[in-house]
């Protein structure tokens, strides 16, 4: 044997996916590894996908509102606004300010609820299992919150053309400032057993770094994007609902890395917890729906596109109407999508233990990557 | 205290039948081999029934659930649900995996902690056999750990499998080094080997007092010998799914699950052993006192294992050549230097 065949290193191939623990869902990566590293990654996604553009245009509006929570489930409310919204501006119905701030609660529940489940789901993928339990425990009380108001806990239905389907329950208000009360706290335990765990920190930091030029060229948008270092909000930079009135400050941090996505959807639970604050005590007085808007509505023909702020980032609607009672092109652009595709280059040469927190940090859901 | 005297009339009332009854001499010997052979098989079966419903009641009391409540009183009995539920179970074997390997590593995965608890004493005078080479004999045996876990991850033809073979092989060569260097230090003060002696010497103090940073480094590299988290890498579930044992099912992979607790046990027994004085301890019996700080270290463990998160490969590697190895030469060169000029 000469020293060269001697000691010879294979490349091979690992498929992770679409069964495995750590994809959150279902999406495949053909993996070429090097021992530890990774040399190449094949993305694959697809498995979730329903059509659900296709769908919404054989469906009158209304028929595809409680589909639209299904696009995304984990942030559902995002997408019926979006849904209602398109509409809205297109009829030029003027929504009341009650059912304004109403969506925008139950906007905000929704994101801690959401980011409740990444905390969780990100703790868990780097090997610690506690804090996905706290995490769940987060997401209770604002699944309660949503419950009581919506009827549902995970899609919702709750927007309407012209407003929201209900006012608010009485008990809603005491629950409400009980959560208030015991959120900040909850979110300092959070801090406790991962900011400040040394291990933690050493998985994450400097991982997966993505600096704010790949960020933007990628399309990337919400937490991710602001984690590293743009400065950008719909809720600020373009608001609608009651965000105009509230003001609201985006969580900027600099370094890009897995660390500072994480950071990011934690303070940004706690600048929700404030909105929610501001919200229930500026909560104006009124109806919850604006009068004499038919449940099948017509749509003026024209075209109109939405942004609404999920937690995962910008959830786009572009609708184009042309008179009917149903949409004659309905195209989403959906965050996790758009968020997912910088995969591969962000994996190429790292362990294959850190694919792990740098597509959790992502913060992805497939079912809205593949629609 | 309680063993002890039970087993010798035992062996006093068999000794008596032998003679009456002109039995071959032998007979002795090989009697009391089986009666310890029954013993330590039972003790680490209930052991590690116990172990686990501990561990899912810690971690369901941690994460703030309530954990089994259903079988029995608080569920003490869920594990004897499980155990049964695993034995009816399919044994299944890959078809392209290597069948004899694939077969035994399992059983060379618990075969050695049950030889380990040999040395262990468990109270005074309750040890089966009290080498003089004790230390030695149960980290040698326990190595072989590491070459049933690689055949089983070899042999299952699986990458993930292979994949967590190879890592566990790579970590428990590296943390051994730190491990025994950190129980050397007890070694030189006790001046033996024999677990029994070691235990003895700590008449006075215990010798986690002499040596607080040995018995630190043991406690760490204990952990990651056991792959317990924050040093689970063999098994990260989130990486590898499960690691060596994810084409095992049934019976076998439970031979695998009892090994893992089993060594948890042993690894808090020894550290119990050496660093805080055995069955050394007031007015109760010396198993009572053995078993609360073996448990006292398998708690502190189970705590490790629900708080903290996973290491990287390279930094757990990294940890261990650079940060324990020399830490523990550090402790060694004290111990021999205080012991030199004393």
């Amino acid at each position: 044997m000469t020293p060269e065949t001697a000691y010879r290193t294979e490349e091979f191939q690992v498929n992770v996916g679409p069964q495995h623990p750590s994809t959150h869902g279902v999406f495949r990566m053909v993996l070429t590894m090097d021992g530890e590293r990774v040399v190449d990654c094949e993305p694959h996604i697809g498995f979730l996908h329903r059509s659900m553009e296709k769908m919404a245009e054989n469906r009158l509006y209304i028929q595809f509102l409680p589909m639209a929570d299904r696009i995304d489930y984990l942030s559902s409310i995002f997408c019926t606004v979006a849904h209602c919204e398109a509409v809205e501006q297109l009829m030029e119905i003027d929504v009341p300010a009650r059912a304004k701030y109403l969506r925008t609660i139950m906007m905000e529940l929704c994101r801690i609820a959401s980011h409740s489940i990444f905390f969780g789901v990100f703790a868990l993928d780097l090997g610690a299992v506690t804090p996905f339990l706290y995490g769940f425990r987060e997401r209770e009380l604002t699944m309660d919150l949503l419950e009581m108001t919506t009827g549902q806990r995970m899609t919702f239905n709750y927007c309407r053309f012209g407003g929201v389907a209900d006012d608010l329950p009485d008990s809603f208000f005491p629950t409400v400032e009980k959560f208030v009360k015991v959120f900040p706290a909850r979110l300092d335990d959070y801090d406790r057993i991962l900011n400040e765990n040394e291990i933690f920190v050493a998985r994450t930091k400097n991982v997966g770094t993505v600096e704010a030029s790949r960020a933007i060229n990628y399309g990337w948008t919400g937490p991710n994007l602001r984690a590293s270092g743009v400065d950008f909000d719909l809720r600020r930079n373009r608001p609608y609902e009651a965000y105009g009135e509230l003001g609201y400050e985006p969580v900027v941090l600099q370094n890009g890395d897995c660390y500072d996505r994480y950071r990011a959807r934690i303070l940004e639970m706690r600048s929700s917890h404030e909105l929610i604050k501001k919200c229930v005590e500026g909560l104006p007085e009124g109806p919850v729906q604006a009068e004499k808007i038919s449940k099948f509505p017509k749509v003026p023909a024209g075209e109109v596109y939405v942004r609404v702020a999920s937690p995962r980032g910008d959830y786009g609607l572009y609708l184009l109407s042309e008179g009917a009672d149903k949409p004659y092109r309905y195209k989403l652009r959906t965050p996790s999508f758009n968020n997912l595709s910088m995969i591969r280059e962000m994996l190429l040469g790292v362990y294959l233990a850190d694919i792990v927190p740098i597509f959790g940090s992502l913060d992805v859901i497939l079912p809205d990557v593949d629609r | 205290m309680i063993v002890h005297p039970v087993l010798s009339w035992l062996k006093d009332w068999w000794v008596g039948i032998v003679e009456t009854y002109g039995l071959p001499t032998w007979f002795v010997p090989a009697a009391q081999m089986v009666v310890n052979a029954i013993l330590i098989a039972g003790f680490i079966a209930v052991l590690v029934l116990f172990l686990i419903w501990l561990t899912r009641k810690v971690s369901a009391h941690i994460q703030q659930r309530l954990g089994p409540m259903r079988v029995g009183w608080h569920g003490c009995v869920q594990t004897v649900a499980d155990a049964l539920k695993l034995v009816q179970k399919e044994d299944t074997t890959p078809r392209d995996a290597d069948r004899p390997v694939f077969n035994i590593a399992p059983f060379l995965a618990f075969a050695p902690t049950v030889v380990a608890f040999v040395v262990i004493p468990f109270g005074d005078g309750a040890i089966v056999r009290d080498l003089n080479i004790g230390v030695l004999f149960l980290f040698a045996i326990t190595t072989i750990n590491v070459i049933a876990i690689l055949a089983g991850g070899w042999a299952s033809n699986s990458k993930y499998s292979l994949l967590g073979g190879f890592r566990s092989a790579a970590q428990l060569v590296s943390y051994e080094v730190p491990l025994i260097l950190s129980v050397l230090g007890v070694i030189m003060l006790a001046g033996t080997m024999k677990l029994g002696a070691i235990v003895e010497a700590q008449n006075a103090m215990w010798f986690v007092v002499y040596q607080p940073l040995g018995f630190v480094i043991y406690v760490i590299a204990a952990t990651a010998e056991v792959n317990r988290t924050p040093f689970d890498i063999p098994e990260a579930e989130q990486e590898l799914v499960s690691g060596f044992n994810i084409e095992y099912s049934g019976m076998k992979f439970a031979m695998f699950f009892l090994a893992e607790f089993a060594n948890m046990f042993l690894v808090s027994a020894v550290a119990a052993t050496l660093f805080l004085g055995g069955w050394k301890g007031p007015w109760l019996p010396g198993e009572f006192w053995f078993l609360a700080k073996s448990f006292a270290i398998v708690l502190l463990l189970m705590f490790f294992r629900w708080t903290y998160p996973r290491l990287r490969v390279d930094q757990l590697m990294s940890f261990a050549w650079k940060f324990l190895l020399p830490l523990a030469f550090l402790n060694l060169l004290v111990t021999g230097l205080i012991l030199v000029l004393m």
